[in-house]
């Protein structure tokens, strides 16, 4: 019997039957397919770090098929020359084999190195998203403190996970985590102890790690992961205000088929990045690094780069230990170390209520703000964004040092003055580009845009000719809201002269296949022309 | 099959009306979940037409493509040669092996990518919806409803009306709770002399017998290996003393010049005079920094500073090593040094003040705070 496609007869269908039967599904399915979501680019910023954590978990579960988390000291017998003869750890040796011996296993380390960046990259872009448009605002303030957490586990996880090779490089960020553990007052040496077994390195601190890298944090991390998304899902996502947007409603696409189509391929698009840039570009070349010997450093010791404003924060601080001798020392790694990882932790995570608290607002929102109409949040975020950046290239200031022939004392107090200065300097000048745009909204809004057309009255007087973008009175004059949402600044923003192409490579904006402006091409202005 | 509605809300349909077509029913179920259709039209007004074909084509070539491409990632991951043979050139094609995989998968992956993505935003229908948002809580109903469920619970169970057995129940499950995490305790361990004691000392570590300077290969140091103005690094010459077992003995020996050697013992801390640290021009710094443990190896001869590549704290080696840039606030301990009858170097003790990052009961020194 033939059976046609779409109809109740069809296969699908009675399968689809069988299986509402067990686990009546046709009502919650329906409801799922027909979800509709917003669309705009920036929400797709956290979708990049939830794929690359798909992509870490598929490439690190090979390479956990071959390394070995073990500090167990072996002489190294491998096809990697120059390390022949040279005694390692049996984890560094592993690494090393992962590397050469094991077929497509370099790929797989580079892969799972660059996803990891990737992740915790697309984290921060996500976080500033979110930030700047005011998305964290009830009723979404838990989903920004399990954002928070996903970032801190997240960076744990990963500065684990490179350390785990146990290779020169990152046997010295261990080293330096176990002083800056060793500085916290009373506890510190008995948690340095319990990390490492006794004295550092000592021979356990790889198998616990270990442990916590393939499992317990990847737990946290998925869990966490699944909330947040499962959150994004029920309390439905944010959108730009805009005509026909209101705080009670959602405008976009349904789930399916074109939310899930766009999903996917973007999911496969990061991973074909990511697996292309692991062939092509090399990163953390462990076999040049040899293995962790606490008497070896080589300059330009930078640790990843979600790291490295820690690392910057820790360079910048003053030599200012408290010594009550001989009875207590306060090292001054505690201060940046141990105080402002701390505050780098809560700050961020309470930020929701603290301005729920200052800004006295309990309403919900739904409705995501510009960046310049919340003034106050935006110069703050801008600041810490140039206290990180001041952080991370401190991270690297002898690197800066070496490339620009710049004393290193100097980049040093650079970073010092310039980690104070320049967050009070970003916020005013933040501040005041704020409120300049809203400003330009309002009188946009009030007397029209700006043609670039002069004109001369019979006076002599010269005057620019303004497009009102309503009817106005009689001094020209509109009376137009601001409603949160974009104001067009430019003649061809209201269809007057040909669009100026929006989009990266290719304009965003093209005319329909079939539509009525192919081809059609607008009047340029003529009035005020020779 | 254009849809463009006004502020109204379309009309309940009834189901069973025979007339009814399949989109008659979508759009039902739609508005059962509170959508409702602002804009829906095919991407093509004409189904079938040129354009449309054309799209259908491109997309499906790139199917092809990533098929294509993921069939030579395979071939390439089985039959290219990638068994590392010592360092090859870039004619060697097991050189091109992890590229080959990286640009094959790649290419297989951002081809399928954009055959999907092209599907979706080429041909699937031009729409727009919008959706009830239903924010701020359950319904009063409801609320009540679960109140009174929890309230009933709380009442059944007698927590209000049985203090005694709500105290009893967490009085017990508090210890519970830490025999839970009291396996934790496994970890713990007695950081005891860990911090303060190194492979130099004597008594720990070599049955009483001074403990003399060897280098990584286990060579003993003699003052003839180290040329003036030179510097090697040293290890306490017991088992395993040059591995990471002492983490914290790895040591500075320095060749100054006589004016230098000069310059530093006038310098130098009482403690280390009461010691005769030095041993001719000799000296020997920890070569752990005092900030977090980093190596402190780059020895900069011209303005006698040692410096640790990692936070950049700068030590003058003609003043006790002590810090004059960066974030350590404390000098690199020194090794008081001898040299015994055979002509090798010993430590005459440990060092004097523990190396390496501060902890909180650091035993520290008065001449520690000495500029």
């Amino acid at each position: 019997m033939k059976r046609r496609k779409g109809t109740s007869e069809s296969l699908m269908t009675k399968a689809g039957g069988e299986l509402d039967d067990r686990f009546k599904l046709a009502g919650p399915a329906r409801n799922i397919m027909n979800k509709v979501f917003p669309d705009h680019w920036s929400f797709l910023l956290g979708e990049i770090a939830l794929f690359s954590f798909i992509l870490l978990l598929l490439t690190g579960t090979f390479l956990a098929l071959f390394f070995e988390p073990s500090m167990t000291h072996v002489v190294y017998d491998g096809s990697y020359v120059p390390l022949q003869g040279v005694g390692m750890s049996k984890a560094y040796e592993s690494a090393l084999n992962l590397s050469f011996e094991v077929r497509g296993g370099l790929i797989m380390r580079q892969m799972h190195h660059w996803a990891t960046l990737l992740f915790m990259a697309s984290i921060l872009v996500h976080m500033l998203r979110i930030f700047f448009t005011g998305a964290f605002r009830a009723p979404r303030e838990t989903n920004w403190m399990i954002g928070i957490l996903l970032f801190w586990l997240g960076f744990f996880e990963g500065f684990i996970g490179y350390s785990l090779p146990d290779d020169g490089l990152s046997g010295t960020g261990l080293r330096i985590a176990e002083g800056m553990t060793e500085s916290v007052p009373f506890v510190g040496p008995w948690v340095s102890a319990a990390l490492f077994g006794g004295a550092f390195p000592g021979d356990e601190v790889i198998a616990r790690f270990y442990i916590i890298h393939v499992f317990l944090l990847p737990l946290g991390l998925l869990a966490l992961i699944t909330v947040h998304v499962a959150l994004v899902f029920v309390q439905k996502h944010t959108q730009w205000p805009g005509p026909g947007r209101t705080e009670h409603n959602v405008v976009g696409f349904r789930m399916f088929p074109n939310y899930i189509m766009k999903q996917v391929g973007f999911m496969l698009l990061i991973w074909g990045v990511i697996t292309a840039m692991s062939g092509l570009f090399q990163i953390n070349p462990i076999w040049l690094f040899g293995p962790y010997e606490a008497s070896i450093v080589s300059s330009a010791s930078q640790p990843d780069f979600y790291v490295m404003f820690m690392d910057g924060l820790i360079r910048l601080f003053p030599s200012w230990e408290f010594r009550a001798a001989p009875y207590f020392t306060l090292p001054a790694v505690f201060w940046p170390g141990i105080v402002g990882m701390g505050l780098s932790v809560m700050l961020p995570l309470l930020y929701p209520l603290l301005e729920r608290r200052f800004a006295k607002d309990r309403g919900h929102h739904n409705l995501l703000q510009r960046p310049r109409d919340n003034p106050a949040r935006t110069s703050l975020g801008v600041m810490v964004v140039v206290l990180w950046v001041v952080g991370v290239v401190s991270g690297g200031n002898d690197v800066f040092a070496h490339a620009f022939h710049i004393s290193l004392n100097a980049m040093t107090w650079a970073g010092r003055i310039g980690i104070v200065v320049g967050p009070i300097v970003a916020y005013y000048l933040t501040y005041r580009i704020c409120l300049g745009l809203q400003q330009h909204d309002r009188e946009v809004l009030a007397h029209g845009l700006e043609t670039g057309i002069l004109m001369r009255d019979p006076d002599g007087r010269f005057y620019e000719v303004h497009q009102p973008l309503a009817e106005p009175d009689e001094h020209g004059h509109t009376e137009l809201e601001y409603s949160g949402s974009w104001v067009p600044k430019k003649m061809n923003r209201v269809g007057v002269l040909e669009p100026t192409d929006r989009g990266f490579f290719k304009s965003i904006e093209e005319p329909e296949d079939n539509g009525a402006r192919k081809g059609e091409r607008r009047d340029e202005i003529e009035a005020g022309k020779q | 099959m254009s849809a463009h509605n006004d502020d109204k809300r379309p009309d309940e349909v009834d189901l069973s009306d025979p007339k009814l077509s399949r989109f008659d029913v979508y759009r039902e179920g739609l508005r059962r979940d509170d959508i409702e259709i602002l804009h829906y039209e095919p991407r093509y007004a004409k189904p079938g037409s040129k354009v449309e074909k054309r799209m259908e084509r491109i997309v499906a070539s790139m199917f092809l493509g990533s098929g294509l491409f993921a069939t030579l990632f395979v071939v390439a991951y089985i039959w290219w040669p990638w068994e590392y043979e010592g360092a090859a050139t870039w004619r060697d094609p097991q050189t091109w092996y992890t590229p080959i995989l990286g640009v094959t998968l790649g290419l297989s992956l951002l081809l399928i990518a954009l055959a999907v993505l092209t599907w979706a935003k080429k041909l699937l229908p031009v729409e727009e919806l919008v959706q009830d948002r239903h924010d701020g809580g359950s319904s009063p109903d409801d609320r009540r409803f679960a109140e009174s469920t929890v309230d009933t619970v709380v009442d059944d169970m007698g927590l209000k009306r049985r203090p005694f057995l709500v105290k009893a129940a967490l009085l017990g499950a508090a210890p519970l709770g830490l025999a839970a995490v009291a396996p934790l305790g496994g970890l713990i361990k007695d950081p005891g002399d860990m911090l303060t004691v190194t492979g130099w000392n004597a008594e720990k570590h070599n049955d009483g017998e001074p403990v003399r300077m060897m280098m990584k290969d286990g060579a003993l140091v003699r003052p003839d290996m180290v040329a003036t103005g030179g510097q090697i690094t040293v290890y306490p010459a017991i088992e395993g003393g040059a591995s990471n077992e002492f983490a914290s003995s790895p040591t500075l020996l320095i060749r100054l010049r006589a004016q230098d050697a000069e310059t530093l013992r006038d310098n130098l801390f009482p403690m280390y005079q009461d010691v005769d640290a030095l041993w001719g021009d000799f000296v020997a710094y920890s070569k752990i920094c005092t900030h977090v443990g980093c190596p402190a190896s780059l020895y900069e001869q011209q303005s006698q500073r040692l410096l640790c590549p990692c936070h950049q704290s700068q030590f003058n080696v003609l003043d006790n090593a002590t810090p004059v840039f960066g974030p350590a606030a404390r000098h690199l301990p020194m090794l008081p040094l001898g040299v015994d009858d055979e002509g090798f170097f010993y430590a005459k003790s440990d060092f004097l003040v523990p190396p390496g990052p501060a902890f909180w009961n650091r035993p520290s020194l008065p001449e520690e705070d000495e500029q």
